[in-house]
């Protein structure tokens, strides 16, 4: 149990750094993308097709084994974090793209009739109905992130999956430890999703006054 | 003659190849209520929008009390808070309450203070008939009241000229009376305005001017009395003609 807890903590705290980073990865390629900035707009286009279309193991591996040979010392801490982050930047942006693009366009338009500037448009009208429109999939995506945990135990670090596999290794108790593994990522997984399925509630009765 | 507010001189705006504009001039004098009419795809609304830079244009050029109107301009937003505009849809901000649509942008972009605007919308709000919808939100409301809203929340920017895009098209027809009852009082007040519409009764007795559009071009540029009664050309005569049920 005590290497449970210790598992689980580091499966959370790799995870929210890891999900806070996509959502920074994530802000930025969404407004390069909206604003339509020449060059970088190509370059986040990449970065999306990239990221998503290669399985996050064959990322870390890349990653972990990778920037060593070119020089660039790692740990696998750091590995994984931004592993994370390279696939759940890709994932984040294009959660906040579709919300903002799902505001409309007289929206922008009446706010630019109104004589706010592009920054004030953006804080006061469009972001805060894109937020809105996001939060399903957002949450969607930090679940997955979380879950997606589970494959750093591939660049042996001390997660939820690597301590089972562990344990059933020293002990040969399978069932046990895997009835363990299950119920931890649930113990982690569904106050998320439960707070999330209200937070998505709240959201939208703010947001447009029922 | 009053003094000259806006002018617009060979306002050209074309999409690629497709002329919508072609060569329009126009002076509004301060005071003045213009109405433009048409028929769909003439233009008039891509004027409005031209007017608040809300579309590149490709020649001429506008000019509020000589400052000239340009998209990327440096004051564009200043100038655009002088000139306010209300849309066909309703464009109103959903997730903001119907006190805070109209706080926003006087208190955030224009930085006066809350309390003063707050009595000032009030005030409008009383006016249109809706100030127990404060505190409602956008979604709660019909579209006529929303319309005014949308009408109290350009007023409350204080602008010199008031750009109307067939704010009732969208209505159904018992609301497009109470609109059309706040922009004739406006009217009435002195305000200055150019107005697209489709009704024509409306247009007859609220208009100083009557503006043609048709294929992109001003063809005629009257009083109502001789618009509705003597058009000069021909286009001018079908088109009115359109709005006349009478059996064949």
């Amino acid at each position: 149990m005590p290497l449970y807890q210790k598992a689980a903590i580091l499966t959370i705290r790799l995870g929210i750094l890891g999900i806070v980073f996509s959502i920074l990865i994530g802000l930025i390629c969404s407004f390069a993308l909206y604003y339509q900035i020449p060059i970088v707009k190509r370059i986040v286009a990449i970065y999306i097709e990239i990221s998503r279309n290669t399985p996050l193991l064959v990322q870390l591996f890349f990653i972990y084994y990778g920037l060593p040979k070119i020089g660039i010392p790692t740990n696998a801490e750091i590995c994984g974090i931004a592993g994370l982050s390279f696939l759940g930047g890709s994932y984040m942006s294009e959660a906040f793209r579709s919300g903002l693009e799902a505001v409309d366009k007289v929206q922008l338009e009446s706010a630019q009739s109104l004589g706010m500037n592009r920054f004030q448009t953006m804080r006061y009208v469009i972001l805060p109905q894109a937020v809105s429109i996001s939060i399903p999939a957002f949450m969607a995506n930090v679940i997955f992130l979380l879950k997606e945990t589970s494959v750093f135990s591939a660049v042996s670090l001390m997660d939820l999956m690597f301590t089972t596999k562990d344990l059933i290794g020293l002990y040969y108790k399978t069932t046990e430890s895997l009835f363990l593994l299950v119920v931890f990522y649930l113990i982690i997984l569904l106050p998320i999703s439960i707070f999330g399925s209200l937070l998505e509630r709240r959201v939208r009765y703010a947001g447009f006054g029922d | 003659m009053a003094e000259e507010l806006l002018t617009i001189e060979h306002l050209t705006k074309q999409y690629g190849e497709n002329v919508i504009l072609d060569d329009v001039s126009l002076t509004v004098h301060k005071g003045e209520v213009i109405v433009v009419v048409g028929s769909s795809g003439c233009g008039k609304s891509t004027l409005l929008r031209c007017i608040n830079a809300l579309e590149s244009i490709q020649g001429g050029e506008i000019c509020l009390r000589g400052e000239k109107i340009e998209q990327e301009g440096k004051n564009i937003t200043v100038l655009r808070q002088k000139i306010g505009m209300v849309f066909q849809c309703y464009e109103l901000f959903p997730h903001l309450t119907v006190l805070n649509n109209i706080l926003l942008a006087p208190v955030k972009v224009q930085k006066r203070r809350e309390e003063e605007v707050k009595a000032e919308a009030f005030e409008l709000l009383k006016r249109v008939g809706l100030e127990d919808k404060a505190n409602s939100y956008p979604r709660q409301l019909s579209g006529g009241q929303k319309q005014r809203i949308a009408i109290v929340r350009a007023l409350c920017m204080h602008p010199e000229i008031l750009l109307f895009d067939e704010v009732t098209a969208a209505l159904d027809p018992e609301m497009v009376r109470e609109v059309l009852d706040v922009i004739l009082e406006l009217a009435e007040q002195g305000r200055t305005m150019i107005i697209v519409t489709h009704e024509m009764q409306f247009a007859k007795a609220v208009a100083d001017r009557i503006i043609f559009i048709d294929d992109g071009k001003i063809i005629e540029n009257s009083k109502p009395e001789q618009f509705f009664s003597h058009p000069e050309t021909e286009r001018a005569k079908q088109f009115l003609n359109m709005f006349e049920y009478k059996r064949k």
